[in-house]
C-alpha cells in the first residue's frame, strides 16, 4: 500500500541517480583528466593503446615547466603568474570599488536616463570579447598599451563594471532603506550609513560579486592572447599556448600549468565561500 | 525646549501635490498624533520634519531653529520605524549604542547610557542578542531603546505598533504611554489606527488627502468634530450618519429623516440652519440605546421603537443593529441583557450630543 503511494518508485530513482551521474561524469571528467595528466609521465600520456588507469605518478612535470630538469628548459611561470595576479587582483578590485558605488546608484537614486544606462550596461555583457579583439588591438597599439599589464586592467575594468554594477544593485535593493534613513537619524551622514550599515549587510553580494570579476580576468584568454606578446604581460591562460610547438603539443606540461592556474581560483572560492552565506539582512526588519 | 511648528508646509513629487500647507505647532513635551487613512500625507509630514524627505514650500521649526535644508543628523530628533529598522549585524547593544558612537562618546559613557536605556524597557538579558533572535515585542523595544538613549529633543514614530498582533499592541501601546511619562520629551506620532490615537495623545491632528481636518485634544475631536470625516473616523463603532432635510415647525426646527420620522435639532443649532437645507444628523451609538441601558442620563431625547436586526453581545456591552431614517444604525446597550433577533426595543436618542453637519460642505453646524 505504502509503496503504490510514494511519489517516487524504485526504478525512477534509479533513472534519476543515473542521470545525475551522468551530467556529473561529463562536467568532472575533463577537469580530473588535466590534472591526472599533470600527474603522469608523457610516455604514459601519449601510449597506445591508451592507458586509462594511472601506472605511475610522478611531479616532473611540474619540476620541468619550472625549469628544474636537466633535460628540459624551463618556462617565465613565475612571470606569468605575477602578472596575472597583478592584473586580475588590480582589475577585480577596481572594479568591485567602483561598480558598488554604481550598484549602490542604481539601487537607490532616481536619475534622468536610469533605465536606459542599466539597459546599456547589460547590452555591453552581449558583446562577445573576441569581436572586440581587433577594434582594441588598434586602439590598444596606437595609446602604447599593447603588452602592458594597464592595457589589460583598463580592458577587465570594462568587462567587469558592468557586472559589478548589476549585480551589487540587487543586493543592495534587498537592503531595507529604513536601515540607512535609521543610520542618517542616528547621526551618520549619508556615507556613514552607507559604510556602517549598507556594506557590511552587502558583504556578501560584494564577495560574489569579487569572485566573479576575479575569475573572469584569472581566466580570460581571447582578449589576453591578442594584447600581450611578452612575459612583461603575459598571463598564466596566454602561457599556455608556449606548451604547443608547429607540430607537437606537451600536454603533460600544459596539464600542470592548468593545475597551476586552477588552485589559486580554488582557494579564493573556498576562502570567500563562507561571505557567500546570505540571509544576514533577516531580522533587522520585519514586514 | 522644542517645539515643532509647521508653517504651510508642501510637498510635491514632481506635479503631484500630496501635502497641501499644512500648519501645525507641537509644544514643548507635548504628545501630538497624526491620524487619517493612508495616503493621508501623514506619514509623509512625519518624514519630512526627521528631514528624510525634502519639503517643497514653507518652513519647519524646532526649537528656534528652521530646519528645512538641514539633515536629519543635524537635528536632534529620533524616529522608530514601522519596520523597527534594526541594524541587523549588530547585537542589541551594539543597536543602541550606535548613535552615540557616531557622535564620539567615550565607551565609558555609551555604556552607562545603553545600559540606563536597557533598564527602562527591561532589555537587559538580550544585549548580546542579534535582532533576528528577537521577538517582534522585544524588537519593538529596541528600537524604542535606539531613540531615547540620544536624548533627541524630539521623538518622531512612524506607526511603531502596525507590526504587532492585537495583544502585544495593547501593551505596546501602554508602554509608549509610561515611557512619555517617564522621559519627557515632545513626541510626534504617526498613526492610521483611530484607538492610538485617542489613547495616547495630548493632542490629535486629523488628516485627509494633504490637509488637516481637526486638530484638538481627544475629547475635542470625539465630542465635537469639526465635520463629518473626523466624526466619522474618530469613535468606535462609528458615528451613525443619516441624510435629513431641516423642516421649521413653528420656530422650532427639525431634522426630517428619509422615513418621515422627525428629529427635534437642539436651539444651538437649530438657529444655525434654515428651512430646507440638507444636512446630515450624526449620533454615536452610545448616544442610541434601549431605555435603561444609555450612558448619560440625558436631559432631552427621542423615543423611537426599533425592531433590532443583529445584537452583538460584547460582555460590558452589546451593539445592537436596527434601522433608522432608511439606514442601518448601531446602538450600545450598557449592563446589557440577552437581545433576540426581532425584538423590538424602546431606543432613546440623545438629543443633546445630537451632531449636524451640513450635506454640502460637511462642516458642523455646532460651532
Amino acid at each position: 500500500m505504502s509503496r503504490t503511494l510514494s511519489i517516487e518508485k524504485p526504478w525512477q530513482r534509479w533513472a534519476v541517480r543515473a542521470g545525475v551521474f551522468i551530467v556529473m561524469l561529463i562536467l568532472v571528467v575533463p577537469g580530473a583528466w588535466v590534472v591526472l595528466t599533470a600527474f603522469r609521465p608523457n610516455i604514459e600520456v601519449l601510449a597506445r593503446p591508451a592507458v586509462w588507469i594511472p601506472q605511475q605518478l610522478t611531479l616532473n612535470n611540474f619540476l620541468g615547466i619550472f625549469g628544474l630538469l636537466p633535460t628540459q628548459q624551463g618556462l617565465p611561470v613565475a612571470s606569468y603568474f605575477v602578472n596575472s595576479l597583478v592584473i586580475s587582483v588590480t582589475s577585480t578590485v577596481v572594479a568591485i570599488a567602483i561598480g558598488m558605488m554604481g550598484g549602490y546608484a542604481f539601487a537607490r537614486y532616481r536619475f534622468r536616463g536610469k533605465a536606459t544606462l542599466f539597459l546599456g550596461f547589460m547590452l555591453s555583457r552581449t558583446v562577445p570579447g573576441v569581436a572586440l579583439s581587433l577594434p582594441l588591438f588598434i586602439l590598444w597599439s596606437r595609446l602604447g598599451l599593447i603588452d602592458t599589464s594597464f592595457g589589460l586592467i583598463l580592458v577587465y575594468l570594462a568587462v567587469n563594471i558592468p557586472f559589478t554594477i548589476w549585480l551589487t544593485d540587487g543586493f543592495f535593493r534587498q537592503i531595507p532603506v529604513d536601515l540607512s534613513e535609521a543610520a542618517q537619524i542616528d547621526g551618520c551622514t549619508r556615507w556613514q550609513a552607507f559604510w556602517r550599515v549598507e556594506f557590511p549587510l552587502a558583504r556578501s553580494g560584494l564577495a560574489s560579486a569579487a569572485i566573479f570579476a576575479f575569475l573572469t580576468s584569472w581566466n580570460e584568454y581571447a582578449l589576453a592572447s591578442q594584447l600581450t606578446r611578452t612575459t612583461a604581460s603575459k598571463t598564466m591562460p596566454v602561457g599556455l599556448m608556449d606548451f604547443t610547438a608547429q607540430f607537437t603539443v606537451d600536454w603533460t606540461g600544459m596539464s600542470a600549468m592548468a593545475v597551476l592556474i586552477i588552485i589559486p581560483a580554488l582557494v579564493l572560492t573556498f576562502i570567500v565561500q563562507k561571505h557567500l552565506i546570505a540571509g544576514l539582512t533577516f531580522g533587522g526588519v520585519k514586514g | 525646549m522644542a517645539e515643532v511648528r509647521l508653517e504651510k508646509v508642501v510637498k510635491r513629487y514632481g506635479k503631484a501635490e500630496v501635502v497641501h500647507g499644512i500648519d501645525l505647532d507641537v509644544a514643548h513635551n507635548e504628545f501630538v498624533v497624526l491620524v487619517g487613512p493612508s495616503g493621508c500625507g501623514k506619514s509623509t509630514t512625519l518624514r519630512m520634519i526627521a528631514g528624510l524627505e525634502e519639503i517643497s514650500g514653507g518652513v519647519i521649526r524646532i526649537g528656534e531653529r528652521v530646519v528645512n535644508d538641514l539633515p536629519p543628523r543635524a537635528r536632534n530628533i529620533s524616529m522608530v520605524f514601522q519596520s523597527y529598522a534594526l541594524y541587523p549585524h549588530m547585537s542589541v547593544r551594539d543597536n543602541l549604542g550606535f548613535g552615540l558612537k557616531i557622535a564620539g562618546e567615550k565607551p565609558d559613557q555609551i555604556r552607562r547610557r545603553v545600559d540606563e536605556a536597557a533598564e527602562i524597557l527591561g532589555l537587559g538579558p538580550y544585549m548580546d542578542r542579534l535582532p533576528q533572535h528577537l521577538s517582534g515585542g522585544q524588537r519593538q523595544r529596541v528600537a524604542m531603546g535606539r531613540a531615547i538613549v540620544r536624548n533627541p529633543d524630539v521623538f518622531l514614530f512612524d506607526e511603531p505598533l502596525s507590526n504587532l498582533d492585537a495583544k502585544l499592541r495593547g501593551q505596546m501601546r501602554v508602554e509608549i504611554k509610561k515611557l512619555h511619562q517617564r522621559v519627557k520629551t515632545t513626541v510626534i506620532y504617526v498613526t492610521h489606527d483611530q484607538v492610538e490615537a485617542m489613547t495616547l495623545a495630548d493632542r490629535i491632528v486629523i488628516m485627509r488627502d494633504g490637509h488637516v481636518e481637526q486638530v484638538g485634544t481627544p475629547s475635542d475631536v470625539f465630542d465635537r468634530p469639526a465635520n463629518i470625516f473626523v466624526a466619522g473616523f474618530i469613535g468606535s463603532p462609528p458615528m451613525n450618519q443619516l441624510d435629513a432635510v431641516v423642516a421649521g415647525a413653528d420656530g422650532r426646527p427639525v431634522a426630517r429623516l428619509g422615513d418621515g420620522i422627525e428629529v427635534p435639532l437642539p436651539a444651538e443649532i437649530a438657529a444655525r440652519t434654515s428651512e430646507g437645507q440638507k444636512i446630515v444628523l450624526g449620533f454615536r451609538p452610545e448616544s442610541f440605546a434601549p431605555k435603561g441601558h444609555s450612558l448619560h442620563g440625558a436631559e432631552q431625547s427621542l423615543t423611537l421603537g426599533r425592531t433590532v436586526a443583529i445584537a452583538e453581545p460584547l460582555g460590558t456591552e452589546t451593539i445592537l443593529f436596527t434601522e433608522l431614517g432608511g439606514k442601518e444604525v448601531q446602538g450600545k446597550m450598557l449592563n446589557p441583557r440577552v437581545v433576540a433577533p426581532g425584538e423590538t426595543l424602546e431606543f432613546t436618542l440623545d438629543l443633546v450630543r445630537l451632531h449636524v453637519f451640513d450635506a454640502a460642505s460637511g462642516r458642523s453646524l455646532r460651532e
